[in-house]
């Protein structure tokens, strides 16, 4: 099967501790994931993001949430099918950020065709520098189904 | 009748960049209390840069905020280059301001389209308002990307920029890589011109404030990177003096500090002080379209802010253009700078006003200390007065309704919490 590339964008503030999660996931994949496999990092504000899928068929976004799950776990959401839940992304330092950007894309027809998102269940989003034990272990297990289904696209 | 007392209670404030905490208090149709709350990671970074090599202040400052990681870039540079006694000239200084239109197209389209104009039209959000207004959101991301363009092209990446460095840049461009984004600021430039038509339109409530204004003021320039800071009441000085001038406060209910001027009391940053001070410095196609649009040369309600956003937009275009234009590719990317023990400052027009850096370094170049004042925390006190005013005009409404209003009110100065907060709760409450 020959596939459009895949857009992995991390998400995050290096100086937010767990809030960096996902641009830590995005920097352990590689090109030899899959072929064509492209990586971005960002801060999250919503138009920027919009920006940067436009022209991309596969989408994947990695980010840091604060939902009241237990720290360290994580939920993938078929965005591309599925409203995003609200307030998922309320830890978000903007207020037009990922939840906005994706319904005002789909709004206007923009969003990809597919286009998922990773949350992963941030506990400590003081500033400061480094990711709490169950934050850096949920990395660890996103960036390997990511893999994993990138390969197997 | 009944005595109330009332406490309005919001959650958190949407569509302000950050999350913070509003809250108010009613007491028999009288405000009792007013409290705008925002934390302080500039404080955080302040201790991060002790003992960090001077070269890395621009880009380790750049991270405080998403939306103005230029503004910081070029606050912490300058800074740098003070402390060390060179001024850039010529093309080098050109890109520098051409950065900087970059940002404000960003920053201020962002908060035109997506944030400030729902309240004026009436949704809750653009995402709604998207739905009947689809070209002009559509105008909106166009637009916005343009300044997207600028910034990474010239910063070398979108987000965090990287290209720019003391004492210049890390890669310098030849005039023909400008040509493609020279086209599309043409665009720009008219779309930014429909923009301050359709906002004058606006329905604006009544809100004329007395202010005290504080912005830079260049001879020459429309203020971006250097000049003296001026107000309206006869402040008039170098950047190296601001903290003669100015005291930050400490509030109680905030772990943010409220700046005031020593001689008076709270001032007012951003777009409405750069243009009130500054008006003649402006392009003559942004001075006619802010005329025209029946701004006048002076503006004193908060909720006008969005025009003169506009007129800022328009000008950061015909600025753009009229650099590229004129750009010779500079002979080398960078002066190279030795340390030496020094103390430097800087106050840069960020987005939402000035910006002040002062970093204090030894003969190895490590940093000693640094001290940073973002703007959303001097116009805080500002901010808090407004409502103080705006309140009781509006005691007759609805609980959203006023809720709504208040959200407006703070609206008006995008403050940006997020170089001041992570999360702004808005607990805006009549008991």
């Amino acid at each position: 099967m020959n596939a459009s590339p895949v857009l992995v964008i991390g998400l995050g503030n290096r100086f937010r501790r767990d809030d960096f999660a996902g641009i830590e996931a995005v920097r352990r994949l590689n090109e030899n994931d899959a072929p064509g496999l492209k990586r971005l990092e960002l801060s999250g504000e919503g138009t920027s993001l919009m920006d940067a899928w436009e022209g991309h068929d596969r989408v994947i976004l990695i980010d840091a949430v604060n939902s009241s799950a237990p720290a360290g776990t994580f939920r993938r959401l078929n965005v591309g099918k599925d409203p995003v839940p609200a307030n998922y992304f309320s830890c978000s330092t903007h207020n037009f950020g990922v939840a906005e950007a994706i319904e005002l894309s789909r709004s206007l027809d923009r969003l990809p065709d597919q286009i998922e998102v990773y949350g992963i269940e941030g506990k400590d989003f003081n500033p400061g520098e480094g990711l709490s034990p169950e934050v850096e272990e949920a990395v660890k297990r996103v960036v390997e189904e990511i893999q994993e289904r990138i390969r197997s696209l | 009748m009944t005595k109330k007392t009332r406490t309005i209670k919001v959650d958190y404030l949407a569509r302000v960049e950050g999350e913070g905490a509003l809250y108010i208090k009613i007491k028999d149709d009288v405000v009792q209390d007013v409290k705008l709350k925002i934390f302080e990671p500039p404080r955080f970074f302040e201790a991060f840069l002790q003992g960090r090599d001077f070269r890395e202040a621009p880009d380790i400052t750049a991270r405080i905020c998403g939306i103005c990681p230029v503004a910081y870039q070029m606050s912490a540079i300058h800074a740098m280059e003070n402390a060390l006694g060179i001024q850039l000239e010529g093309p080098l200084r050109e890109i520098r301001r051409l950065m900087y239109c970059g940002e404000w197209i960003e920053s201020h389209v962002l908060h035109i389209y997506m944030l400030h104009a729902p309240d004026f039209l009436g949704y809750e959000d653009a995402v709604r308002m998207a739905k009947d207004h689809k070209e002009i959101v559509e105008r909106g991301l166009q637009l916005k990307k343009i300044g997207n363009e600028i910034v990474s092209l010239v910063g070398g990446r979108e987000i965090h920029p990287i290209n720019a460095r003391v004492g210049g840049f890390y890669k310098v461009f030849a005039k023909t890589e400008f040509d493609g984004l020279k086209e599309r600021l043409k665009w720009a430039r008219d779309a930014a011109l429909e923009t301050v038509r359709w906002t004058a339109q606006l329905p604006f409530p009544e809100f004329e404030q007395d202010y005290e204004f504080v912005a830079l003021r260049h001879p020459e320039e429309y203020p971006f990177n250097e000049g003296r800071l001026v107000s309206n009441r006869g402040l008039d000085i170098a950047v190296a003096d601001y903290e003669n001038h100015f005291v930050e406060e400490h509030v109680e209910h905030s772990n943010a500090l409220h700046s005031v001027l020593k001689e008076r009391d709270s001032y007012f940053v951003g777009p409405m002080a750069r243009y009130n001070l500054n008006f003649e410095r402006l392009s003559p196609l942004a001075q006619e379209a802010a005329l025209e649009s029946g701004l006048g040369r002076e503006c004193n309600n908060p909720f006008k802010s969005i025009v003169v956003r506009s007129v800022e937009v328009l000008y950061a275009c015909d600025e753009a253009l009229r650099i590229l234009e004129s750009y010779e590719k500079p002979d080398r990317p960078h002066i190279d700078l030795e340390p030496r023990e020094s103390v430097g400052y800087s106050c840069t027009e960020a987005p939402r006003g000035i910006l002040y850096h002062r970093y204090s370094i030894d003969a190895q170049g490590r940093i000693l200390n640094a001290r940073i004042v973002p703007p959303t925390s001097q116009n805080q006190k500002t901010i808090e007065n407004d409502l103080w005013k705006f309140v009781p005009k509006f005691l007759d409404l609805p609980e959203e309704k006023l809720t709504w209003q208040c959200e407006q009110a703070i609206r008006n100065y995008d403050p940006c919490i997020s170089c001041a907060t992570h999360f702004l709760k808005l607990d805006l409450e009549r008991v």
